[in-house]
């Protein structure tokens, strides 16, 4: 069956419509990176350390196979137990087997993207197992039936009357009650009891580092560090472009997340996990799922630098104002724009040509992906792959062509002075004419530069050029 | 040194005065200045869309035209950064290299290489808001740009505080994307029209008269905008504004 591609600007417009959460979502986001920036002004040194982390990731990345099988190893050594996932089936299948060996019935689960991308909360519900997302904004989007939209605030596309209505639906509370703090408490008064009783507690992580074998979880809430330690075993899923050769690039690393993400100097909670808790048991699940695949690809590699801060989506002027479910997809934003169709070339086609190639993403990005310059790469290998739309195909084809003749092209521009000034504004401001549907069309001129310069400097010339001869 | 001057479509279709202020104002400062007339575009619509080979054509014409020329110079951000980072459509002959290494957005021109020192005959009391293109800002970096943190410094602002009674506005957002990015506007048109109109109310509300760039395609989107959602703010070329224009 033939995969549709996302239709972003359709979704993007139906997001415009609603102006309460449009306002909103632009603002809030655009608070975060006016936040980072006046963390970035705070460290002098901040240029040094986007340079600094890039290259330790480019390192990483050069010499994957073999920091993977130090942390391997290391890992090992601290009682944690190691698995491969090679896809997202595979995932599922070890998390489902690690379970069913327990016996666990109820997982908590933090945060995770890479469990987005595996899609393991469909895979693991249908074999009886209760998965709870304890993140207060991906809880709501997992009780929405919602992908989150946004990396690290998943529900910022919602308003607090939005999530009244989803707690009332889910916790029995009032539907009108708007307060952000009896929301947060009934929303602690549901998954407490819930984290107690757990059978297992599930985590995502930031960071594997190889010459310690440990690995490590930023978070706010605090709900990593419950999901990991209340239960007594602890899963732990994390893609394999995520690990730094020593425990001292966290120096660089931890100043930059949340700085990146949130405008905050640090996470409120920076966990290192060193091994299974007294009694329990610990694993860790390193996924590829595409990664190597893309590692393998000249112009795209660079993109496994991410280090999952969402700076890319809070700077885009797209992103906010189109929202992240606009994306179809499980990364939204510039950085999803350019993973995305490693996963699927023609199912997100379209999203590398929603942006404006501004450039602002790929200068705060804190391990300097050029994202906007893949931007512009995936255009081109996309156009090659066949994957733009007939029309625009054509019609770049056409335009292509007219631009090599210079004689057609002047008759096609005069057309146009023409038309601009004389068809009735029904024929110019219709539905086969996107750009006047907001927006009024440029007005018409008397006379093109071409025509002015003809008639006010070749006469000229010729004629000063006729009086010497 | 002799000049070929490329004038952007749009500009030759749709504003010729941002063409002839350009062309004036080199004269002015006494160049030797030529508009070969067998110009068209530079290719910037097809590569940008992806399909690069589509834009062979019109690059190789533009090489025909300006291969002759010491500097060429356009009043366009975004035509200069396709020239310069993307014109790769075409073999890369000695001629192509140096047409590329060549070309130069007409600010950058008089900022970096005429060195301009006044403009005696440019006066324009008005409140402006410049917009910086994303072209001119992230890609050609006439303007210090608020995502590195880095030192400010900007060649527009310095060629504009030498004219005559004009004074400033300062949007909260200067760096913001206006939302043009060619087929962009089309073929995302909500998105592209909801920042055009964020950008021009951000610079209406800061209390411009007129948006001033060096990019006519950001302006030509933006009047669009304005015009539609009945924000009274005017557009001008930073051109028109250095050659005289006294509105």
């Amino acid at each position: 069956m033939k995969v549709k591609p996302v239709n972003h600007a359709k979704a993007a417009e139906e997001f415009l419509d609603d102006a309460p959460h449009l306002t909103f979502h632009d603002e809030r986001l655009w608070d975060m990176r006016q936040k980072r920036d006046q963390q970035m002004h705070l460290l002098p040194e901040w240029q040094e350390l986007r340079s600094r982390a890039s290259a330790i990731k480019e390192h990483t990345l050069a010499n994957l196979p073999e920091y993977l099988e130090q942390f391997e190893a290391n890992a090992k050594k601290n009682g944690i137990h190691v698995h491969w996932a090679a896809d997202g089936a595979e995932h599922n299948r070890i998390v489902g087997e690690i379970l069913e060996k327990h016996g666990a019935k109820s997982l908590i689960k933090s945060k995770s993207m890479v469990t987005e991308e595996c899609d393991m909360r469909a895979y693991l519900e249908p074999r009886g197992v209760t998965v709870t997302e304890t993140d207060l904004g991906e809880r709501i989007q997992q009780l929405d039936g919602q992908m989150p939209s946004h990396i690290v605030v998943p529900a910022v596309h919602k308003l607090v009357p939005d999530v009244a209505k989803i707690f009332a639906k889910n916790y029995n509370t009032d539907p009108n009650d708007n307060s952000p703090q009896s929301l947060a408490e009934s929303q602690r008064m549901a998954a407490r009891p819930v984290i107690l009783t757990a059978d297992a507690g599930m985590t995502g992580g930031n960071f594997l580092v190889a010459e310690t074998g440990t690995f490590v979880v930023c978070t706010n809430e605090g709900n990593a560090d419950l999901s990991a330690t209340v239960p007594n075993l602890h899963i732990a899923t994390l893609g394999i472009e995520r690990i730094v050769p020593r425990m001292a690039d966290m120096g660089v690393f931890i100043r930059l997340l949340s700085r990146s993400a949130l405008g905050s100097p640090i996470t409120q909670y920076t966990t290192h996990f060193r091994g299974p808790q007294k009694g329990g048991e610990m694993h860790i699940v390193l996924v590829d799922n595409g990664r190597s695949a893309r590692l393998g690809m000249e112009e795209f590699w660079t993109s496994l630098k991410c280090i999952r801060c969402g700076a890319c989506m809070n700077t885009c002027p797209v992103y906010r104002r189109s929202g992240g479910l606009s994306y179809g997809a499980v990364y939204s934003g510039p950085i999803g724009a350019i993973i995305d169709p490693t996963f699927n070339e023609r199912k997100y086609s379209t999203l590398p040509f929603a942006s404006t190639m501004n450039g602002s993403c790929t200068n705060v990005c804190p391990v300097k992906i050029n994202i906007h310059e893949q931007l512009y790469k995936w255009r081109r290998v996309l156009a090659e792959h066949h994957e733009l739309p007939f029309v625009k195909r054509e019609i770049m084809h056409m335009a292509g062509k007219l631009m090599g003749q210079p004689t057609l092209y002047r008759t096609a521009i005069n057309g146009t002075e023409v038309a601009l000034s004389t068809l009735p504004r029904f024929v110019l401001y219709n539905w086969l004419n996107p750009w006047g549907k907001h927006r009024e069309l440029p007005h018409p001129v008397k006379q093109t530069f071409h025509s002015w310069y003809k008639k006010n400097r070749l006469k000229d010339k010729k004629e000063s050029q006729g009086g010497k001869a | 040194m002799k000049i070929g001057l490329f004038i952007p479509c749009y500009i030759d279709a749709f504003y010729p005065n941002a063409g002839i202020a350009t062309l004036e104002l080199l004269e002015k400062l006494g160049q030797d200045v030529e508009y070969p007339m067998d110009q068209t575009c530079c290719g910037q619509p097809m590569a940008n869309s992806g399909c690069n080979s589509d834009a062979a054509a019109a690059e190789a014409l533009f090489v025909r035209n300006f291969a002759k020329y010491d500097a060429i110079v356009m009043p366009s951000g975004s035509c200069t950064h396709h020239v310069r980072d993307n014109f790769d459509a075409i073999p890369q002959t000695e001629e192509v290299k140096h047409v590329r290494k060549n070309t130069f957005e007409l600010v950058e021109f008089l900022h970096d290489i005429l060195k301009v020192e006044e403009f005696p005959w440019a006066e324009f009391p008005h409140k402006v808001g410049l917009h910086n293109s994303c072209g001119t800002l992230r890609a050609l970096r006439t303007a210090s740009m608020s995502e590195l943190g880095e030192p400010y410094f900007s060649k527009p602002m310095d060629l504009l505080t030498k004219v005559k009674g004009i004074s400033f506005a300062t949007p909260k957002r200067p760096d913001e994307c206006c939302g043009f990015g060619g087929t962009f506007s089309v073929t995302e048109e909500a998105v592209s029209a909801r920042m055009g109109l964020d950008k021009v109310k951000d610079h209406y509300q800061a209390g411009a008269e007129y948006i001033v760039s060096a990019d006519t395609s950001c302006t030509m989107h933006q009047q669009g905008c304005a015009e539609r959602g009945g924000v009274p703010i005017r557009f001008i070329h930073i051109a028109e504004i250095l050659n005289g224009a006294r509105s």
